[in-house]
């Protein structure tokens, strides 16, 4: 074993989660502040034992307004991972690295989000003249990231076989999991097939149910280091592998330039994750995979080595990713159901699986896998 | 910019320059390298095999659907009144690998929403048009040959 490894030296010892919700009351920085507040306070650490800060690069609150507010001590780690929601796991795994070689000693990482009006997406904002790859899609009228995705669902769906049901059940499973989770947006809400197929279109193939939800909330977690974590009140999460990915020749969601356009992010991430990773695929008894898009979750299956090329489908749609099926899926409910801040109640979710109290606790569960979004710049953990 | 109501590429990115300046001469090019050959899309300032010879090459403009959307509310503004229309994904006949975003319509001046989806496949034959938006600014549009009997 290397013993350049990170494996299992460091662990998220705090989480903390604001109220998922719409028009919440606080600013994006008041519920970052919240958030990281409950999680030291569930950790038992200090603010100003905080040296070290890692988020997403669309973080919109900053790390030196959060170490005044906060009362942290001297910051001497920091960094922000692109690239939208394929930086979630990215932030935890940064942390983790930063502690095991010295860099840092207590960690916070943290999402805050309020977007649950209308105005605040940021498609919305789309400039009049668009530069970089924004020049090849939005002139064109791809304006929403759901445009970007709708393309490559559609041709999936032409070469495998996978229909609008298979996505359907994508949904239905991740509702039903946030209707037994009390902090879900969509607790109260039930989801029938006739109702998903029955909505409307947002991009075709895609339609709303296909889309994730619009959050106002923030989530945060602390980690130290896996001696450190001995001292702690809680159950530690060790962050047992992580990896980044980019594949050659992919792009920000819109990755039809690819010789193989199914090829995407995941795979770079995967083959460095299961090589550092004692637990391998088939060792995953609950997952927490990235649906911002339901067919996302068809290529992050495939891509991180759960279902072969093009059979994801087959796999959701013979009941896998249920509560009783090979690799629960999404058990509070997903972006598409409990709540999205860009991928980091998922991670969140796998804390609470490896800690042994989520509202849809898997049986013996020793580990929980984690990925940020398929289709961008990528990254994913196994925690155990 | 007299209409607001548009959303226009940037063309004076030195890397894509050349690709818009083609477009205001009705011709589609893509990026080939100098030294290896290889044709590329989107443009960059270099070749995956190390050279900066990036030229630009004209294509035959001729293309399949590889996929498409179809947009439906909510959306910008400047293709609010459009909805639904469809944006297909087109692989170029020249080099299949290479896919280029564009819409379909049943002319070069017909609007995005001129053709159905209705009448959309995965494997459609397109040619590409070219419609002037602004001085700078003329996209490529695509036609399906099932509307060219439309077109004459």
């Amino acid at each position: 074993m290397s013993t350049l490894t990170i494996k299992d030296r460091v662990a998220i010892v705090g989480m903390g989660e604001t109220e998922f919700g719409k028009g919440l009351a606080g600013s994006e920085m008041e519920l970052a502040c919240r958030a990281i507040r409950t999680a030291l306070d569930e950790a038992g650490i200090a603010a100003h034992e905080v040296d070290g800060l890692s988020c997403s690069n669309m973080e919109a609150t900053h790390e030196e307004d959060l170490a005044d507010t906060m009362g942290f001590g001297d910051i001497t780690f920091f960094s922000r991972i692109p690239a939208g929601g394929g930086g979630g796991c990215g932030t935890v795994g940064q942390a983790a690295m930063a502690i095991a070689t010295g860099q840092a000693k207590v960690v916070v990482v943290w999402r805050s989000r309020k977007r649950s009006g209308r105005a605040s997406r940021v498609w919305g904002k789309t400039a009049q003249e668009v530069t970089d790859y924004e020049a090849w899609l939005r002139p064109f009228g791809m304006i929403r990231p759901v445009d970007d995705i709708a393309p490559m669902a559609r041709r999936y769906m032409h070469d495998f076989g996978a229909t609008r049901e298979d996505l359907g059940r994508i949904a239905l499973t991740f509702r039903a999991n946030a209707n037994q989770n009390p902090r879900a947006m969509m607790q109260a809400k039930t989801l029938t097939m006739e109702q998903y197929l029955g909505a409307r279109w947002i991009s075709e193939p895609l339609c709303l149910f296909d889309c994730c939800l619009e959050t106002d909330g923030a989530v945060a977690f602390v980690l130290v280091s896996a001696e450190r974590a001995k001292d702690c009140p809680t159950k530690p999460a060790y962050v047992h592998a992580f990896a980044q990915g980019i594949t050659p020749g992919s792009s920000l969601m819109a990755n039809y330039n690819l010789d193989d356009p199914y090829r995407l992010q995941t795979y770079a991430a995967a083959t460095r994750l299961w090589r550092d990773s004692d637990i391998q695929p088939g060792d995953v008894k609950v997952a927490q995979i990235y649906d911002a898009f339901t067919p996302e979750v068809l290529w992050s299956l495939e891509g991180f080595g759960f279902c072969e090329r093009g059979e994801a489908a087959d796999f959701v749609r013979r009941g896998e990713i249920g509560p009783s099926g090979k690799l629960p899926l999404n058990t509070a409910g997903g972006s598409l159901s409990e709540a999205y801040i860009h991928g980091f109640n998922l991670i969140s979710e796998a804390v609470r699986q490896v800690r042994g109290t989520s509202t849809a606790q898997v049986d013996d569960v020793d580990s929980a896998f984690v990925c940020s979004s398929e289709g961008v710049p990528t990254s994913a953990i196994v925690l155990r | 910019m007299e209409n607001k109501d548009i959303v226009i590429p940037a063309t004076d990115d030195p890397d894509t320059a050349g690709f818009w300046a083609a477009a205001r001469e009705r011709r589609l090019v893509v990026q080939r390298c100098g030294d290896c050959g290889k044709m590329r899309f989107p443009p960059r300032p270099a070749c995956t095999c190390g050279s900066f010879a990036m030229g630009w090459h004209e294509v035959s403009g001729r293309g399949r659907v590889w996929s498409y959307g179809v947009a439906h509310a909510p959306t910008l503004p400047a293709f609010a009144d459009l909805v639904p229309y469809v944006f297909a994904v087109i692989e170029l006949a020249d080099a299949p690998h290479l896919r280029m975003v564009g819409n379909l319509a049943t002319s070069a001046k017909a609007a995005i929403n001129s053709v159905p989806q209705d009448a959309v496949a995965i494997g459609d034959e397109v040619t590409v048009a070219f419609r002037p938006v602004t001085d700078e600014v003329t996209l490529p549009v695509w036609i399906p040959a099932t509307q060219s009997e439309v077109v004459q």
